[in-house]
């Protein structure tokens, strides 16, 4: 097992006593796979996100990745949040190669590095330009080749595409699964956007609200090839539906459900 | 049927929309030129209503010299090489006692700003010192240093410290925590991150900070000047002062808003060069 959360509760202080935000998360993610969370707003699940990343520690339960249990934040687990986080007086370039540079790689090294990852992303005409010169979308994408140019062993996202337009929103979605078809780096992400979850994920915990719990799993059985044309087939549309459902308490429209 | 509640009384103007202005917009840059002009009639103005009224005889000259007899007095002044000696004896007085402040200010406060261990162990104690007037601190200065240059530079050193130190902390409160995190999950330990991410990220705000306080060391130079010095401008001015040399007291004032001006602008120069990144 690659990531795992076992008995994971998490318990903020508040002004009366303290209020339960996690409850009793239990969930797995294998090495290559893609698996989304999807919840609505109070289920927890940045909370959840923030402490795989071990920005934040677990009130009870524990979290594994290859077996070593996550004490804090560390290079093992790339991060892209919502918000646009590109350090602002760096360049493209630099805000790639900004991760090898704080573990001590030397620039050679990063600079071939830095352009594989660019690359990737799309951007190899703008190493040179800064973050307030780039759109949203491209922002987003510096963000993921900057996380990926660490080599984490797992990315974890934050509803990265939660701040961009619908058509953005749609290409950086083609973007990332073709990225993930690439390089099978191991994704977790989440989001409140069902249709984004099916789209992408070979599996989805749905998460319920107050406290943030897991409700179902469901595996999706995805053809290979995805564009966002079978967003409309009815396959896909009955996945979103169930999803949906549990996600609003209607569990009357039992379905393949693991 | 739903009743529509009455139409307002026709008196009211229905169409009201905001007329275009070229001065008083909101939020809005003025055109260049325009910009230009204000910035002249700024200097301008002020300078013409001097002459005017100091040349129509209303006022002494003793209250109001003309701005002829200021031009005289400052050539004098500057061929006897009085004021160069006064405006080098002031502005290294500043620097000296500028720079150390700078030195321990901005990375205490980064310090500060950073870690609220640090920041609840000193801020009460600088919070109170901030308090206490610079000046007050004169006399104890001649006690303890004399009547050399150590109390004047010691004076705008602590003048400068503490509001810097606290300014600088503030500017850290503005670093995005997301930034901070980031930075965690690319490896960063928290060196790392207060030295390459932190520091640069507040970079701006501290030329800024330094840029206001600076104004604040000018004060306290003219101020220790008043009680003990041979040279510099604040003397000049006391000693024009005491010998009625009002035109003399004005070429004091006029040099003092000039270099100001021009550490100024040779800040926002810094700002824009070395942060051209943090612009609009």
């Amino acid at each position: 097992m690659h990531l795992e959360v076992n008995h994971l509760y998490k318990r903020f202080k508040i002004r009366q006593g303290s209020l339960l935000v996690l409850e009793d998360i239990n969930l797995h993610v294998e090495e290559g796979e893609f698996v989304c969370a999807v919840g609505a707003s109070g289920s927890g699940k940045s909370t959840l996100l923030r402490l795989l990343a071990g920005l934040d520690m677990p009130t009870t339960g524990e979290i594994r990745v290859d077996g070593i249990q996550v004490t804090g934040p560390g290079a093992d687990r790339g991060l892209v949040f919502q918000s646009y986080t590109l350090y602002p007086w760096m360049t493209v370039e630099q805000n790639v190669g900004f991760g090898l540079k704080l573990r001590g790689v030397s620039r050679a090294e990063r600079q071939s590095r830095v352009w594989d990852y660019l690359e990737v992303v799309g951007l190899s005409n703008f190493a040179k330009a800064y973050p307030k010169e780039l759109s949203g979308g491209m922002r987003q994408r510096v963000a993921i080749a900057r996380a990926l140019a660490s080599e984490p062993k797992i990315l974890l996202m934050d509803e990265p595409f939660g701040a961009l337009d619908i058509q953005t929103k749609e290409d950086m979605q083609e973007f990332l699964l073709e990225l993930w078809e690439r390089t099978r780096k191991t994704i977790f992400m989440i989001t409140h956007d069902v249709e984004e979850a099916v789209f992408l994920s070979n599996r989805i915990y749905v998460l319920s609200a107050r406290p943030g719990s897991i409700q179902r799993e469901v595996i999706i059985d995805q053809p290979d090839q995805r564009h966002h044309v079978i967003k409309r087939q009815q396959w896909f549309l009955d996945y979103k539906d169930t999803i949906t459902d549990l996600l609003r308490g209607n569990t009357s429209q039992p379905f393949i459900v693991a | 049927m739903t009743s529509t509640p009455e139409p307002l009384p026709l008196t009211m103007p229905r169409t009201k929309m905001l007329r275009p202005s070229r001065f008083w917009q909101i939020a809005e840059p003025i055109a260049p030129p325009l910009s230009w002009l204000f910035f002249s009639l700024s200097i301008g103005i002020p300078l013409i209503l001097w002459a005017l009224i100091s040349n129509s005889g209303w006022v002494e000259p003793l209250f109001l010299p003309t701005p002829q007899q200021v031009g005289r007095a400052a050539q004098g002044l500057w061929a006897s090489g009085d004021l160069p000696k006064d405006i080098v004896a002031s502005v290294w007085r500043i620097s000296v006692g500028f720079l150390l402040a700078a030195i321990i200010s901005i990375p205490l406060g980064v310090i500060m700003g950073t870690f609220a261990s640090i920041r609840a162990l000193l801020e009460p104690i600088i919070g109170i010192i901030r308090y206490m007037p610079a000046p007050a601190f004169i006399p104890l200065l001649i006690l303890y240093f004399g009547i050399g240059e150590a109390p004047k530079i010691i004076l705008i050193f602590i003048g400068v410290l503490f509001f810097n130190t606290l300014m600088v902390m503030d500017s850290v409160k503005f670093v995005p925590k997301e930034l901070i995190e980031t930075t965690y999950t690319l490896g960063g330990n928290r060196w790392q991150t207060l030295f390459q991410v932190i520091f640069p990220y507040v970079t701006p705000n501290i030329i800024d900070a330094c840029r206001v306080n600076l104004a604040a060391a000018w004060q306290l130079v003219i101020v220790a000047e008043l009680i003990a010095a041979t040279e510099g401008l604040g003397r000049r001015i006391s000693v024009a002062g005491r010998f009625l040399k009002t035109d003399e007291i004005f070429v004091g004032l006029i040099v003092i808003g000039i270099i100001g001006l021009a550490i100024d602008l040779l800040f926002r120069l810094l700002l824009r060069t070395t942060c051209h990144w943090a612009s609009k």
